[in-house]
């Protein structure tokens, strides 16, 4: 049926028909076809991207390559000391950077007059105390600061606010969550904690698309300890920042078999995902399938439209073709060869238009949605197997009405006859 | 040889029967000239259909060099067609993506030729019908004669055993029509068997018969001198 002789005849007339078709037709074709790529990738790779946004905001302002923390029995890391000795000593760890963190209760107006029915200004926070250097060099969260300046390692009765914790930056209040208002860069607010009450001067606002950071309130290290009169050095937690190319789960391996998950949990940035985010990754890469496949479809049809009115205008031709001897099955080649280019056009070009062009302008320039800076997450595996399924579909959407007129009665066709 | 027996074309549309040709009896020998004759609607140009195997006969049978072509797949009927006929059309049926050349060398291709033979054969066709200057121009580039000439070498650049036409001088001026004519002429004289439907008296006078038909049926066959 489809011998080598037909397939001589199809690429002799493909070629030749869309050489000589006007380049106004074959531009407008291959449009469809890119703008069809770009449907079936980018869709798909900006739903993703929108969570690997996040997911990537926390590994790198938060928990960095991996994060021991505080068993779920325990309020603190023990023998934290010999933790960081073991850390110290690892030539792949690139920095870390260990945290105290106490919940507290944040006050501030609390120098005026209230009457008894006003309500006061408080907030819930948690409190991380923190090295300045060596948590900026982990997680370099000093760039997120949005009011004043981040902290310093002397700075002792100051603190650095998340925006979260600001009326201002965070309006939705609930009677289990409270903000602070009218607090700025120099305002004297009060920490309370374990009971103790004490003044700190607000440094800095920081504002971030991970709501660790923006709920929290970091403070010098020292500070933190001596309030909560912690004279072990036990931390909380610890984030490991590792060397380029070094394999996370191998250090995680490594620090558990040194021991270190009998006092902590050992986690790699993946393994302290929440389960939830790993599924609404999951379910935006289906919702993304399922609009990429709608886009396909829709290509289907587009080229089916195309290559039928093509056939539909060219049923004379078809029919002398078929009077002058040339086979059926060549001249559906010659659609299917026509619709593969149009196919393979749209997807090379798509293909320049996604990996030199949206992918690193958009890392570049990350679209700013409320809880990600989001990106576009089009994994080269991912784009192939996108870019086959579009050739399938258009070579079925060319044959098909190409079948359908090819079938027609010969002279009926020569005659443009019914 | 051609021989037709009883044959019969009828068109139905609905519930309307339209029958085009009623019992056509015929015998055509190689290396004969016919032209086939008569006024618009007789049936000439839906015998010439029958006989090239483009269309279906409703009841009869054409046998051609005893071959009962009802018998052939539809997919045969275009390898026939390939092979051993060859077409003019009235309105020159050229492709118009294709230069003159392609358009002579495909049919040349599809029977297998390589491609150099091919591309070699179908100039040789194109020099024939004094076309060698235009063998890479595209129908539109060419005048009405010129297309006709083209089409001609065409259907002649693979040597059928018959060649059909179909009015090929009807959409051509008097200096056109006349060249096609001797093109005609000269491919009989070679011994090329040509099937020529045509309502112009003096072009089917040059034919070596004409068959008169007249609503359907052969009403007469004139031997010309």
């Amino acid at each position: 049926m489809f011998s080598l002789t037909n397939y001589r005849i199809g690429f002799f007339l493909a070629v030749r028909q869309i050489r000589r078709s006007s380049i106004w037709t074959n531009t407008l074709i291959i449009s469809v076809m890119v703008l069809t790529f770009l449907n079936l990738v980018v869709v798909s790779g900006i739903l993703v991207g929108l969570i690997q946004g996040a997911v990537d905001a926390v590994r790198e302002q938060y928990t960095s390559d991996i994060l021991i923390s505080t068993p779920l029995n325990k309020t603190y890391i023990e023998n934290s000391p010999e933790v960081l000795a073991i850390l110290a000593r690892d030539p792949r760890i690139l920095g870390y950077t260990p945290r105290y963190t106490q919940g507290a209760t944040l006050e501030a107006s609390y120098k005026e007059q209230h009457k008894e029915t006003e309500k006061v200004n408080i907030a819930s926070a948690s409190i991380a105390g923190i090295n300045p250097l060596a948590e900026d060099k982990v997680t370099g969260i000093s760039k997120y600061i949005v009011e004043g300046s981040f902290l310093a390692p002397d700075d002792y009765d100051q603190v650095v606010l998340g925006s979260y914790l600001l009326k201002k930056y965070f309006p939705m209040e609930s009677s289990v969550f409270t903000t602070l208002d009218n607090v700025e860069p120099g305002t004297k607010i009060r920490i309370t904690l374990n009971g103790i009450k004490h003044e700190v001067t607000v440094k800095g606002i920081i504002k971030s698309k991970v709501d660790e950071i923006n709920m929290k309130v970091f403070m010098v290290d020292s500070q933190l300890r001596n309030m909560m009169g912690r004279n072990d050095y036990a931390v909380n937690e610890v984030a490991i920042k590792l060397k380029p190319n070094v394999d996370p789960v191998a250090v995680r391996d490594s620090l558990v078999a040194q021991g270190i998950d009998r006092v902590a949990r050992v986690q790699t940035f993946s393994d302290a995902e929440p389960k939830f985010i790993k599924d609404m990754i999951d379910t935006f890469a289906i919702l993304g399938n399922l609009i990429s496949s709608i886009g396909l479809v829709v290509a289907s049809i587009t080229i089916f439209i195309v290559i039928f009115i093509n056939a539909i205008t060219r049923r004379k031709f078809i029919g002398i073709l078929k009077g002058i001897g040339i086979s059926g099955e060549a001249i559906e080649i010659s659609y299917i060869l026509q619709s593969f280019f149009y196919a393979i056009m749209g997807s090379i070009i798509g293909i320049f238009i996604v990996y030199a062009v949206l992918e690193p302008l958009i890392t570049a320039y990350p679209i700013d949605f409320p809880f990600s800076d989001g990106i576009l997450v089009a994994p080269i595996s991912s784009t192939l197997l996108r870019m086959s399924l579009l050739i399938i579909a258009t070579i079925f959407a060319g044959y098909i009405p190409a079948r359908m007129i090819v079938r027609k009665n010969t002279l009926d066709s020569i005659l443009v006859r019914k | 040889m051609i021989e037709i027996r009883n044959l019969t074309r009828t068109y139905v549309d609905g519930l309307v029967e339209t029958p085009v040709l009623k019992g056509i009896d015929l015998k055509i020998e190689t290396g004969e000239f016919i032209a086939i004759m008569g006024r618009s609607g007789a049936g000439k140009s839906t015998l010439m259909y029958q006989i090239s195997l483009l269309d279906e006969p409703t009841s009869g049978e054409i046998k051609i060099d005893n071959r009962d072509t009802h018998l052939m797949t539809p997919e045969e009927k275009t390898k026939f067609r390939l092979e051993r006929l060859g077409y003019v059309f009235q309105d020159y049926a050229l492709i118009p993506e294709l230069s003159a050349l392609e358009n002579v060398v495909l049919p040349l291709l599809m029977k297998g030729a390589p491609k150099k033979e091919a591309y070699l054969l179908a100039a040789e066709s194109l020099k024939k019908v004094g076309l060698e200057k235009h063998l890479k121009q595209l129908p539109s580039q060419l005048s009405g004669g010129e297309q006709q000439r083209a089409s001609i070498a065409r259907a002649i650049a693979h040597n059928p055993d018959i060649l059909f036409a179909d009015e090929p001088t009807a959409n051509l001026d008097n200096e056109s029509s006349r060249t096609i004519m001797e093109i005609f002429l000269s491919l009989h004289n070679e011994g090329q068997t040509i099937i020529m439907v045509t309502h112009e008296e003096p072009y089917g006078r040059m034919a070596e018969k004409i068959v008169r038909i007249d609503d359907g049926k052969i009403i007469d066959i004139i031997k010309n001198k």
